[in-house]
């Protein structure tokens, strides 16, 4: 036996990649927990099928998981891959072309016979673990199933029970090759199989195998050191974004005083906000699980009105269901939040993959003139801020708030420097006031200075009132079909939502100059992939800058002001150019689209050279370049 | 000097708003049915809630100087039901139609029934579109001429009272809008009842439908088809009340109390639900020979099934003893942090 040499590397990326069964997304949290624990900074990047357990062997049912972390600032879990773990042939066809030539491929030997080889459409001749195709990579050839068995066969558990540890196997041998601690691992194991002891028992031993494995074979001359990022002092949790938009309603309905009611219908991606909600009942939060989608933002509706802080949840198809719903909550003037978990569209469209298309449907997406509030979150933890956002404008201003956040940044995990409760501010909820007789009558649609109408609980005597969606009179609320009221009231409800600019944050410049060439204005889930494209542009020496809106509608009000100090402003979204037509629009600009629509992010370099591309064509390389 | 709560009378819960139903349209005597026996409840004004949907019925909560919601159609059971779990204290009512409920609002018809959030559900049937302008509806009867339907409708209609008890609700009646008395009293036990109350109302459109019930109301017709069902009394009908149903099995069979006794008669049990079933099916069209008469009154009352409120709500409760009340610095650090220094 050898001792590995130790390389110090300053980030690493690392893909597993097997069959939907083979437990990749549980061993890509394990690996990330543990990364996040060991000091790392961290981006990752689940990419599964829609299908639970999609025919087995084929490249259709190939999960991965993406890990980038590193002794830097990662903002993306990266445009390829360090190390590929294929614990199939069809995970390595599918996940080979994102691997650095001279990359790592670590190879379950049992996973390449020629039943996986058929079902990945690969002829038996040309097995890539020796036709030579794999000539330019690391190849590590390891049988998995047969080491495992081996290391369980006096565990009395079955061989089915026995190779579902194969995972376990696969990540003792990169927490060898990376030095990672295991403790936390161990912890969960026995956490999760405390009621049976021999499938914990057996877990364990395999975690331990594949580390030994690593430790007493020569087949790794190398291990590596990334040594933990130089971040802010402070403490850190690893999070995941619908884990923290679940945190940051939470946190609102503590610092509002209200209960919490979330009604909502399972749809992917965003069922763990509601999965992670139901735990919180000692919170005061109650979710509930409707029939349909629009049971489930009418129960809120209803819930609203009874005074809770009343959210609903979904993804693109769910929103296209609320949509009559959401323009009752518009007339009505009740606070609610709508949060849209954005996946690939339309209709079903990608169910897994990630897009932003759903920025015309909150925008746009309801009959009448039916303006709202529209937030989205920009990173996993960046949702917790966005979602207690979201909240504190619906209750104050009494209007329906969109929250968009998406499948990339729902299911994505980073390092959060996650703030104190005490630092979070107080949201301020004034309900109107009981009367006695004789008192004057109360008006349902009388408005403050924030065009906001009172919020009259049932319950509060002098206060009753009938609200509905057939248009209102100003201040008395009754019913009304003069033409000009209907007209006054759809301008207060817009001048309403353009009154939210007095009370949003202004825009600033993320990344780069004030002014300058060219700016990269994105918008929610892109904000790492630009940030890092920008930030090697500028290391570059181009004069690049990077804004990023959270707040959507309304823009801050500076932001025409910050647009025009750039010569040309390119707007990279994963859709078929949404913002860029609002900024054209609101700012009669040139903008220029960068579209991406394939259901998966961003990759920096795709951004580096699109920005590279426009400098090119507008013949400014020279000037840009400082 | 003391102060007396002075009771809230049928005056009061009117609103100042102008009643727009057509004129002789039946949804006005359900409304001054509820005026009359709200105050008798004993409760406060505020304390009510009447949420509605879409059609000619769901303009009611204008016209009650309590709360209300006018939602969208077919939606009230849902609004209806986010309010009663988060505010158990109000008394929740939900006033809609045949096409509100059964058409656009069936799937929410039926879970409400069958999750037993303990609202009041007034389910004005009148076999027709109303706000419209006529045309057929999931309760009309098969060959309706309407104007969507000009060689008659091809539908079968569902049966409101059979659909809530598959649907496992837990107090179901059925009153006209042309008996008051009984109107109240229905409206009365349906607001005691903890759990979902579905009252059907056969109200009459008399633009569109007009006449629809009316051997069921008018006084030639009216006690051949109908029978008054009372809890422990046994189903007698009949001009002179001279007829009865009694049980061959699980057979209900009509008798005439000239060659039979009362005695033999099948005594109404409104805790029974396969009775209940069988009455339920008692929706012949009146024209057949044979017909059953059609029943009026409470068909089925489970008062053994908890309410929705109080589940949902318990397990909040249940959940801040075992656990005490959430400590949000605990909750967002999670259960694994590190800290850079």
């Amino acid at each position: 036996m050898i001792n590995a040499l130790d390389t110090e590397l300053e980030s690493v990326v690392i893909r597993f990649a097997g069959d939907s069964g083979d437990g990749m997304q549980l061993t890509g949290t394990q690996f990330t927990n543990a990364t996040a624990l060991f000091g790392n900074d961290l981006a990752t990047f689940p990419d599964f099928p829609a299908e639970i357990r999609a025919p087995l062997g084929t490249l259709a049912g190939v999960s991965g998981f993406q890990i980038h972390f590193g002794s830097t600032q990662i903002n993306t879990p990266g445009d390829s891959s360090d190390v590929l773990v294929a614990m199939n042939v069809a995970a390595l066809k599918v996940n080979i072309k994102n691997l650095k030539k001279g990359g790592v491929i670590i190879i379950n030997s049992d996973g390449f016979d020629s039943r996986n080889l058929r079902l990945a459409n690969v002829p038996e001749d040309k097995n890539p673990m020796n036709d030579g195709s794999l000539s330019e990579y690391d190849v590590k050839i390891v049988d998995v199933t047969k080491i495992t068995r081996a290391a369980l066969a006096d565990s009395g558990l079955g061989i089915k029970e026995i190779d579902r540890c194969k995972n376990m196997f696969v990540l003792g041998l990169v927490y060898w090759m990376y030095h990672r601690p295991m403790d936390n691992t161990l912890n969960f194991i026995k956490s999760k199989f405390k009621k049976n002891e021999s499938v914990m028992n057996a877990n364990i031993k395999v975690l331990q195998a594949g580390w030994n494995y690593g430790d007493t074979t020569e087949m790794f001359a190398n291990r590596y050191i990334v040594a933990p990022a130089t971040m802010e002092t402070g403490v850190y949790r690893s999070i995941m974004g619908n884990q923290a938009a679940a945190l940051g309603l939470i946190a609102a309905s503590v610092k509002s005083k209200l209960p919490l009611f979330y009604g909502t219908y399972p749809i992917t991606p965003a069922s763990d906000i509601l999965h992670e909600l139901s735990k919180y009942k000692n919170f005061n939060a109650k979710t509930f699980q409707a029939e349909d989608e629009i049971a489930a933002i009418c129960s809120s509706i209803g819930a609203a009105f009874g005074g809770s802080l009343a959210i609903t949840g979904s993804s693109g198809p769910g929103i296209a269901l609320k949509g009559e719903a959401i323009g009752l909550a518009t007339m009505l003037e009740l606070p609610l939040v709508i949060v849209n978990v954005q996946r690939a569209g339309p209709s079903t469209g990608l169910p897994t993959k990630t897009e932003q298309a759903d920025l015309n449907q909150a925008m746009f997406g309801r009959n009448g003139e039916c303006p709202l509030i529209i937030l989205a979150a920009q990173s996993p933890s960046d949702c917790f801020n966005m979602a207690f956002e979201a909240c504190r404008i619906a209750l104050q201003h009494m209007i329906p708030v969109f929250l968009l956040t998406d499948g990339y940044i729902a299911n994505g995990a980073e390092p959060w420097k996650f703030p104190n409760a005490d630092e979070l501010p107080e949201i301020k909820v004034a309900f109107a006031s009981e009367r006695a007789e004789g008192d004057e009558k109360f008006m349902p649609y009388l408005r403050d200075e924030k065009l906001t109408r009172p919020w009259a609980l049932p319950g509060t005597k002098g206060l009753e009132h009938r609200i509905g969606g057939i248009e209102k009179q100003n201040i008395t609320g009754n019913i009304s079909y003069d033409p000009a009221n209907h007209e006054l009231m759809v301008k207060l409800r817009q001048e309403k939502v353009d009154l939210v600019a007095n009370y949003i944050p202004l825009q600033t410049i993320d990344n780069g100059p004030d002014s300058g060439d060219i700016l990269v204005l994105g918008w929610g889930g892109t904000y790492g992939a630009l940030r890092t494209a920008t930030s090697l542009l500028l290391e570059d020496g181009y004069k690049v800058s990077h804004a990023h809106l959270r707040y959507l509608n309304p823009f801050p009000k500076n932001l025409g002001e910050i647009l025009s100090k750039f010569k040309t402003v390119v707007v990279p979204e994963l859709n078929n150019g949404q913002l860029v037509r609002m900024i054209r629009d609101k700012y009669f600009i040139d903008a220029i689209p960068f579209n991406k629509i394939q259901g998966m992010p961003f990759m920096s370099s795709e951004v580096v050279n699109k920005i590279k591309e426009i400098l090119h064509n507008e013949g400014s390389v020279l000037a840009s370049k400082s | 000097m003391e102060t007396v709560t002075a009771k809230l009378t049928s005056k009061e819960l009117a609103s100042d708003q102008e009643v727009r139903w057509c004129p002789g349209c039946g949804d006005y005597s359900i409304l001054k049915q509820v005026q009359t026996v709200l105050p008798d409840l004993g409760r406060p004004r505020e304390e009510f809630v009447f949420i509605s949907g879409i059609g000619c019925s769901s303009r009611f909560p204008y016209y009650m100087d309590t709360y209300g919601m006018h939602s969208i159609h077919g939606r009230a059971t849902a609004v209806a039901t986010g309010l009663k779990a988060t505010r158990p204290d109000l008394s929740v009512w939900v006033v809609s139609g045949d096409g509100d409920s059964l058409s656009i609002g069936g799937n929410h018809f039926i879970h409400m029934l069958r999750r037993n959030p303990d609202i009041n559900v007034l389910l004005f049937n009148n076999q027709i579109y109303g706000l419209t302008k006529g045309q057929y509806s999931p309760t009309s009867e098969q060959g309706k001429v309407t104007k969507s339907t000009p060689m008659g409708s091809v539908d079968y209609p569902f049966n409101p009272i059979a659909l809530s008890l598959g649907a496992d609700a837990t107090f179901v009646a059925r009153t006209l809008d042309r008996d008051p008395k009984h109107q109240q009293s229905v409206i009365k036990k349906a607001y005691y009842h903890a759990g979902t109350s579905l009252v059907e109302i056969y109200q009459n459109c008399n633009v569109f439908n007009d006449g629809a019930f009316e051997v069921y109301t008018e006084k030639g017709t009216k006690k051949q088809n109908t029978l008054m069902m009372e809890h422990g009394m046994p189903l007698v009908f009949g001009e002179n009340a001279d007829k009865g149903v009694k049980l061959d099995g699980f057979k209900p069979v009509i008798v005439d109390l000239n060659e039979s006794t009362v005695n033999d008669l099948w005594v109404h049990d409104e805790h029974d639900l396969v009775k209940a079933t069988i009455l339920s099916r008692f929706y012949d069209d009146a024209s057949i020979e044979g017909h059953f008469p059609r029943p009026f009154g409470v068909f089925y009352v489970n008062e053994n099934k908890k309410t929705f409120n109080d589940l949902f709500n318990d397990q909040i409760e249940f959940a801040k003893t075992k656990y005490g009340t959430g400590d949000l610095n605990k909750l967002i650090a999670g259960k694994e942090t590190w800290v850079v220094n």
